[in-house]
């Protein structure tokens, strides 16, 4: 059964509680018809970016204007050098370092050593950063800071355009980092 | 299968850390009222800021008269209103009825409270259920635990919408009033957190069952299954994977496979008879039976059909388990089979010999609980204990087990069994698995059997065994 069969079979298991209609409607009613067409003006300011870039934005960005971007915006939490802040009442995670750690007794997970995808950077700053006004950075600037980082880590060089073009071609370090869920690992049935 | 191991990284350590001292902390402020306290329960220590002698005090100064908080001077506990006690309540009049304006509160006299993480900043953390309180299968909603990641928001559910578009045939939106015109589910299921337990693998770390087990809680939802919206907009071929993104100020974000989605994924709106909580979601959650806690994204606004995973921050950098080879598991959504006994569980004491009816929960996010055992010899010898609430899919059930204590020294232990044969693990077999050669290890997904160690003088704490 494919997936989109499985979803009828699960919506017609709904609608099988709805009493028949009169015979004048020889059509069985097939849909509640509730809740409004979302236009593409309702929709355009959503955005989530995956590993192939789809849905960035216009706009682009370097890793010198990100400078200033960062230290405007990020710097109290990230720290100066991108090193993070955990004091309390900021909590600011660790950006870079920790390359070839991840194997060791003390791994250090950052953008640079651990993050698998340039463009959960650039999805993550426009949605959720700088962390106590989120959103408000423009996408120039999300492109500019995310150049900043990149290159502070040593994963672009300092002069290169992060665009929607160049952005999913960026090759992180631990891109190859990752696998499926194992489990259940069947020792555990006894 | 190769010998790999998950580690704790420099900052969950700090956190861990920190999270002893703060557990300390309170238990120290709770002893202090112990000891100004004239009432003990003995086995019970009592978690939250109050003290019954100023209670008793103030009543018996104020018999007679009508209740007022003015004259009560004590600050009631969170949820509760602080009314003068009387020393007799069969000779004076109780209240007036309608006088808490509609909506009741807690007693005065029941005082657990969550109890948040020491997370450096209070926007992003997570608060644990006082599991050690609690009665029966459900949680109250008050108590329910929490993680936030950019604080709770405040939503007017007459502006809150619910966007479905993607690879769908008619992209549609659908206001609160639209998802209560469906015909609606109500069910039992926990969440849990896959973080629960972080800071155990290593060595036994914090002392009650609230830090070891409390990321874990127990509803009965109401709301509209996927399955019923997506009949409504209608799914093109191809889409395998939904993002559901919420409307706090993290916006969060997750990738749920449409399997899923389609086989019980609920949108709900109700939470033990009542709408969901702030913290829980209001005015809409998803609800993603036995899967961690994080997917079961609160606040939801939007749900995107796609081909493929947004791999959000979430999904990458966070809630991936690194093992000691540097190869990190991902989407390791499904939480397993697991057990805990709450009493009697860390820093409580038993009085002396004699009978206890030791209870706990137990649940597994892939079906029923089949069956749950009870150990007092550290697993050499097990026992089935009694189901004491109806097991139902991906939700706890409360187990008991009836126990004379003979005054020795003892271990307890419980262990779940679910509907599809898997046994909950022992820590070493766990780690077997996962492997033991980091200090830090993978700070998600640990199910290992919880011990508790009961001394000769009764006081009872957490042990590995």
């Amino acid at each position: 059964m494919s997936m989109h069969d499985i979803a009828i079979a699960a919506a017609c298991l709904c609608l099988a509680a709805i009493p028949l209609a009169p015979k004048a409607h020889a059509q069985a009613q097939t849909h509640y018809g509730f809740g409004a067409p979302a236009s593409p003006r309702d929709l355009a300011s959503f955005f989530a970016i995956p590993a192939n870039g789809s849905g960035l934005p216009p706009g682009s960005g370097t890793a010198a204007e990100g400078a200033k971007v960062y230290a405007d915006n990020c710097s109290a939490c990230h720290g100066d050098h991108l090193e993070g802040n955990p004091a309390k009442g900021i909590g600011g995670d660790k950006l870079i370092g920790g390359r070839g750690t991840l194997a060791t007794a003390t791994p250090v997970k950052t953008v640079e050593s651990y993050w698998p995808y340039a463009t959960t950077l650039f999805d993550y700053v426009k949605r959720a950063m700088p962390f106590s006004s989120p959103g408000s950075l423009s996408d120039d600037q999300v492109y500019s800071v995310v150049a900043y980082i990149l290159s502070q880590a040593k994963i672009v060089k300092p002069t290169e355009v992060m665009n929607a073009i160049s952005l999913p071609k960026v090759e992180m370090p631990n891109r190859n980092g990752f696998e499926p869920d194992p489990r259940p690992e069947l020792e555990l049935y006894h | 299968m190769q010998n790999v191991s998950v580690i704790y990284d420099g900052k969950s350590q700090r956190m861990a850390d920190q999270m002893v001292r703060t557990e300390a902390q309170l238990i120290a402020q709770r002893k202090l009222q112990e000891q100004d306290c004239d009432c003990k329960d003995g086995m019970f220590p009592r978690s939250a800021s109050t003290n019954r002698r100023k209670f008793l005090f103030a009543a018996g100064s104020a018999a007679g008269i009508a209740s007022s908080t003015a004259a009560f001077g004590q600050k009631a506990p969170p949820g509760a209103v602080g009314y003068d006690v009387p020393t007799d309540p069969t000779k004076v009049q109780g209240r007036p009825i309608g006088e808490d304006g509609g909506y009741g509160s807690r007693s005065q006299f029941e005082t657990e409270v969550r109890e948040r993480f020491p997370t450096a900043n209070a926007y992003t953390s997570w608060s644990f259920t006082p599991l050690q309180n609690m009665v029966g299968n459900i949680t109250a909603s008050g108590l329910h635990f929490e993680r936030d990641h950019n604080g709770i928001p405040t939503i007017n559910p007459s502006q809150h919408m619910l966007f479905v578009h993607g690879m769908v045939e008619a992209p549609k939106k659908f206001t609160m009033a639209d998802l209560k015109r469906f015909p609606s589910v109500t069910r039992r299921h926990f969440i849990e957190c896959s973080g629960n337990g972080l800071t155990e693998w290593n060595k036994p770390t914090l002392k009650t069952v609230q830090g070891t087990h409390g990321l874990l809680s127990t509803s009965e939802w109401t709301g509209v299954p996927f399955a019923a919206i997506a009949r409504e907009v209608g799914l093109q071929e191809g889409g395998t994977w939904v993002l559901a993104e919420g409307s706090d100020a993290a916006v969060m974000t997750r990738s749920i496979p449409l399997e899923k989605m389609l086989k019980d994924a609920l949108l709900v709106y109700g939470q033990n008879g009542e709408a969901i909580r702030p913290e829980q979601g209001y005015p809409l959650r998803l609800l993603l039976p036995g899967y961690e806690g994080n997917t079961n994204i609160k606040w939801l606004r939007r749900l995107e059909v796609s081909d493929k995973p947004f791999m959000t921050r979430e999904e990458t950098s966070k809630y991936t388990d690194l093992m000691a080879n540097g190869k990190a598991r991902q989407f390791t959504l499904d939480m397993e089979a697991k057990s805990v006994i709450t009493f009697p569980s860390g820093d409580m004491k038993l009085p002396g010999p004699g009978f206890y009816n030791i209870t706990g929960l137990a649940w597994s996010g892939r079906g029923r609980v089949q069956a749950v055992d009870v150990s007092t010899d550290a697993g050499m010898t097990w026992y089935p204990a009694r189901i004491e609430s109806v097991a139902e899919p991906m939700c706890t059930v409360r187990f008991g087990f009836p126990w004379i204590w003979d005054g020795k020294p003892a271990v307890l232990q419980s262990r779940c069994t679910d509907e599809t044969g898997y046994i909950q693990p022992t820590l070493q077999q766990l780690i077997a698995i996962r492997g033991d050669n980091g200090p830090f290890g993978s700070i998600y997904h640990l199910n290992a059997i919880q011990s508790w160690g009961v001394a000769g003088d009764g006081s009872v704490t957490n042990v590995h065994a």
